[in-house]
């Protein structure tokens, strides 16, 4: 009932081709981009804003570079955490050694040298596969922060090895209060979901997903599985080495190398996991529930006043649990949930 | 030189080690399929059990290593039913990914049960120099790293035995070769696989005993699965002989890399050398030293 698409007729390709071809859908889209651009920086508490909000939009951007590589290319990735630091690093050394780089594209450039760093990583992929592949990606994830601890140069000669992240200025404005840093994120990350959502459904996205399926049979039918994997390897740092440029400067502060470690990457294959693989939803949605529950465990711990060791050791098991749960009874995560849901609006109250 | 053969000799007996949790996988990948990102956390968890035991309800050793067993063939057996009968027939990288959920809910329980804390595990056999090779050849090697190896190396052989000898051996290479052929002519598949879990839980306790000796029983156990992964890149997946050697391998060039190589570019390259060793060996052979020969159809 509240989701009936009737009387929605399709006349040109263009509406038929749309993101987004129902009308709730296309409501329901605006309503919550408006309402986190403009009702969500005015009421929102800065911690609000600052411990949730932006961690949740910069993993969910992490999860969809994950996804990419994962849900729709079939490249599973132990090493997402470095392609973060990539960027993250490469975009601290841009603004810090060229003098008057606008930050935006120092950004920018932070992703594409994640990119590079993930085709040259992504290399193994074209004689290996599967957990192979996997336990190939861990040596990015080692070597990668390795080079970043021990390369003085990458670090700019910093005594401690961690350092404080440069000010965002964009255009002369600066961004450093919670509400100004979470549009900013928010922004970003609107953008570069978007063009993932038109990337997975065009002939990119095909080839991927071809490739994702059976890699030798979309070979035998023209597809060409170097090109295309390493597009996928590319474009999936790309949107990792951003989303770590944005985990330095906008959440953390402080670019350090400790902050990529494997855990991340562990946590952002999670994200994937119960949000949905394959799935540009699912990617926020397995966001969300991932920054979400240590806080809601947190709430639950205090309020049976556990100690916290036993509250971090219950977080591993939940969090271990669920991925187990997730894989057992909805491989396809929190994004099929939610279309389940959808279908079964579309014919309520009357379910025949 | 002698230093040379001392850092050589060094390295192959943790190699020895390392290949010790690397036939952990491989009994798992053999008799399932499946590539047990847990079995670091089998490790810690079970060498964890075992110091709790003596720690908190004063066992002595010897009642802690049969009890501790008792445990892993319980958690083998629960996992079989809860994790992995569930998941029949979905793709290796689902399995693969729920063994990782595997590992973290068991660092979770095993430090929830005993404390994070590191503790000390004292194990009846002394970390000395062995004096005959000290004085005659001044090299030095540990008693307890010679040990260790002489455990291991019994360890395999018993291994070895079990699955080429017994009904039970004849039995997991049937599963191992084809599930669905295997359960035709009326192996049951599950008992296979609670049997093969069971026996990783003890690999993993006698790994998780000799590692915890030596470092302490602490989370870094956990991290023997990443030292195990190169291992079993090298020496193919489904190999217990390549395990072995991979292990040998890795360990001596791990620490030869280290003590040649790291100071040239400012050490602590122990973490990626093996990944990178394995990586660059997999371009050349993909299936690794005694791995089978991959053939792949539409």
């Amino acid at each position: 009932m509240f989701y009936r698409e009737a009387g929605q007729f399709k006349t040109t390709y263009e509406s038929d081709n749309q993101i987004f071809p129902i009308r709730q859908d296309r409501y329901a889209m605006l309503a919550v981009l408006a309402l986190a651009l403009l009702v969500v920086p005015l009421f929102a508490s800065p911690y609000m804003l600052s411990a949730i909000l932006i961690p949740f939009l910069i993993f969910s951007l992490a999860a969809l570079g994950l996804n990419i590589l994962t849900g729709y290319a079939g490249q599973l990735s132990l090493g997402t955490a470095a392609f973060m630091a990539v960027g993250a690093f490469a975009s601290f050394n841009f603004v810090a050694r060229v003098p008057g780089m606008p930050m935006l594209l120092a950004f920018v450039l932070g992703g594409l040298s994640a990119a590079l760093v993930g085709i040259a990583f992504g290399l193994p992929s074209l004689r290996i596969r599967g957990f192979y592949l996997a336990a190939a990606t861990l040596a990015t994830q080692f070597f990668v922060v390795w080079c970043l601890t021990k390369i003085p140069y990458l670090t700019n000669y910093s005594t401690s090895g961690v350092i404080t992240a440069q000010k965002i200025v964009i255009l002369g404005y600066v961004f450093d209060t919670p509400a100004t840093k979470y549009l900013l994120v928010l922004a970003i990350v609107s953008l570069m979901a978007l063009l993932a959502k038109n990337m997975v459904r065009s002939n990119v996205g095909r080839s991927w997903m071809a490739i994702r399926d059976m890699d030798m049979a979309a070979e035998v039918i023209g597809f060409r599985p170097m090109r295309t994997k390493l597009l996928a390897f590319a474009v999936s740092s790309f949107y990792c080495g951003v989303a770590g440029a944005l985990y330095a400067y906008a959440y953390l502060g402080t670019v350090e190398p400790e902050a990529y470690n494997l855990d991340l990457s562990f946590r952002i294959l999670f994200m994937i996991i119960i949000g949905g693989v394959g799935s540009i939803l699912g990617s926020f949605l397995g966001a969300a529930f991932i920054v979400l529950l240590p806080v809601f465990l947190n709430i639950v711990a205090h309020g049976l006043s556990l100690p916290t060791s036993v509250a971090s050791n219950l977080e591993l098991m939940v969090f271990g649990a669920l991925i187990i749960f997730f894989l057992i009874v909805e491989p396809h995560g929190l994004a099929r949930l939610w279309q389940i849901g959808k279908e079964k609006l579309r014919l309520w109250p009357f379910p025949h | 030189m002698s230093f040379f053969l001392e850092v050589l000799i060094g390295g192959l007996l943790s190699g020895v080690m390392y290949a010790l949790v690397a036939i952990g996988f491989v009994l798992i990948y053999k008799a399932s399929g499946v590539f047990n990102f847990a079995q670091g956390a089998m490790v810690f968890f079970a060498a964890l059990t075992c110091v709790g035991m003596i720690d908190k309800f004063g066992m002595s050793l010897w009642l802690a290593i049969p009890v501790t067993m008792a445990v892993m063939v319980v958690l083998g057996l629960a996992i079989e039913r809860v994790v992995l009968r569930p998941l029949v027939n979905q793709p290796e990288i689902t399995l693969f990914m729920a063994t990782i959920g595997l590992a973290f809910f068991i660092e979770g329980l095993a430090q929830l049960m005993w404390g994070s804390q590191v503790h000390k595990l004292d194990l009846p056999i002394e970390d000395v120099p062995i004096p005959y090779l000290m004085d005659n050849y001044n090299i030095i090697v540990s008693q307890f790293d010679v040990t260790a190896a002489g455990i291991c190396a019994l360890l395999v052989t018993a291994l070895a035995l079990l699955f080429s000898r017994t009904r039970i051996g004849r039995a997991l290479r049937a599963v191992a070769d084809d599930h669905q052929a295997a359960q035709a002519v009326g192996i049951p598949l599950q008992q296979i696989w609670a049997v093969v879990w069971s026996v990783a839980g003890m690999v993993a306790l006698v790994a998780g005993l000799l590692w915890g000796a030596r470092n302490g029983v602490q989370f870094a156990l956990t991290f023997i699965a990443l030292k195990a992964l190169p291992v079993l890149i090298l020496g193919g997946f489904t190999s217990i002989p390549g395990a072995i050697v991979g292990g040998l391998i890795i360990g001596a060039s791990e620490k030869l890399a280290e003590v040649y190589i790291g100071p040239m570019v400012g050490g602590g390259i122990e973490g990626w050398f093996p990944y990178v060793l394995a990586l660059l060996f997999l371009l050349v052979r993909p299936e690794g030293l005694f791995g089978e020969k991959i053939i792949r159809r539409i």
